[in-house]
């Protein structure tokens, strides 16, 4: 890939599926073991259902921006959102007794458990979140 | 690929095996709406055989959950067969494979039923 690629994406389920395979193929061509591939295309893809179903809540105004850069280290994965502003306080551990059996909730988990860095950024023009992934090797 | 779903039915107990994807959208809803009209029409021992679900993100999560205690609510019972290691890996990780009744062996899934 180059360094950067960037996409500007409707608000529909066409982009959750078109950001997966993106991340799928470039995390592929970078090398990254099978297993790692799927880990961040999943983090992709929920990165994605967050941006198009709570952000920008499928409005067709708003886009999606998804970019990928390779740093000399790192495949760094960002996500925006043109939302309100996701709010940090009310995300709820999915790993609690009381939230076990939930049937959402489990998106951000996810993305922190493949990811090595994540990092959210609301504001109220819409929310960042950037998925840093080391390359090894 | 997207999902198909097929049942079948063995002493007494419906077996619904599944293929493909369970993911947000068409998928996830499928499923749903197998469920539902498996328990509509009184059939309330369920096995999911996931043995050919080779992707499932946590909309596909939710629906598992969302299948189990529905079945559960209505008196039925619902278990799990034949996971794929990307499925139990995600299970093991948001800590839900001990929440779900697992089964490895068709026969023995079956005849666990009380």
């Amino acid at each position: 890939m180059e360094q950067t690629v960037s996409y500007t994406l409707d608000s529909t389920l066409d982009t959750v599926d078109h950001a997966e395979e993106q991340a799928t193929r470039i995390a592929t061509e970078l090398g990254f073991a099978e297993d790692e591939v799927m880990q961040i295309s999943m983090a992709v893809r929920e990165g994605a259902v967050n941006a198009v179903l709570h952000g920008n809540a499928y409005a067709p105004d708003k886009k999606v921006i998804l970019a990928f850069e390779r740093t000399g280290e790192d495949l760094v994965i960002t996500i925006r959102d043109q939302g309100k502003g996701i709010d940090l306080g009310t995300i709820p551990n999915p790993l609690a007794p009381e939230n076990l059996l939930k049937t959402s909730g489990r998106g951000i988990f996810l993305m922190r458990s493949f990811m090595d860095v994540v990092e959210i950024r609301p504001s109220p023009t819409g929310t960042e979140v950037k998925l840093i992934k080391h390359v090894r090797g | 690929m997207s999902m198909k779903l097929s049942t079948r039915q063995v002493d007494g107990v419906t077996i619904v095996d599944c293929s493909g994807r369970i993911t947000l959208g068409e998928g996830s809803v499928t499923l749903r709406d197998t469920v539902r009209d498996l328990l509509a029409k009184g059939n309330k021992k369920i096995i999911l055989n996931l043995g050919e679900v080779n992707y499932i993100d946590s909309s596909g999560i939710g629906e598992l959950v969302s299948a189990f205690t529905t079945t559960k609510n209505q008196g039925g019972e619902l278990k799990l067969l034949h996971l794929t290691k990307k499925v139990h890996d995600l299970l093991q990780i948001t800590k839900l494979y001990t929440v779900f009744d697992v089964k490895d062996d068709e026969a023995a899934a079956v005849k666990a039923f009380k």
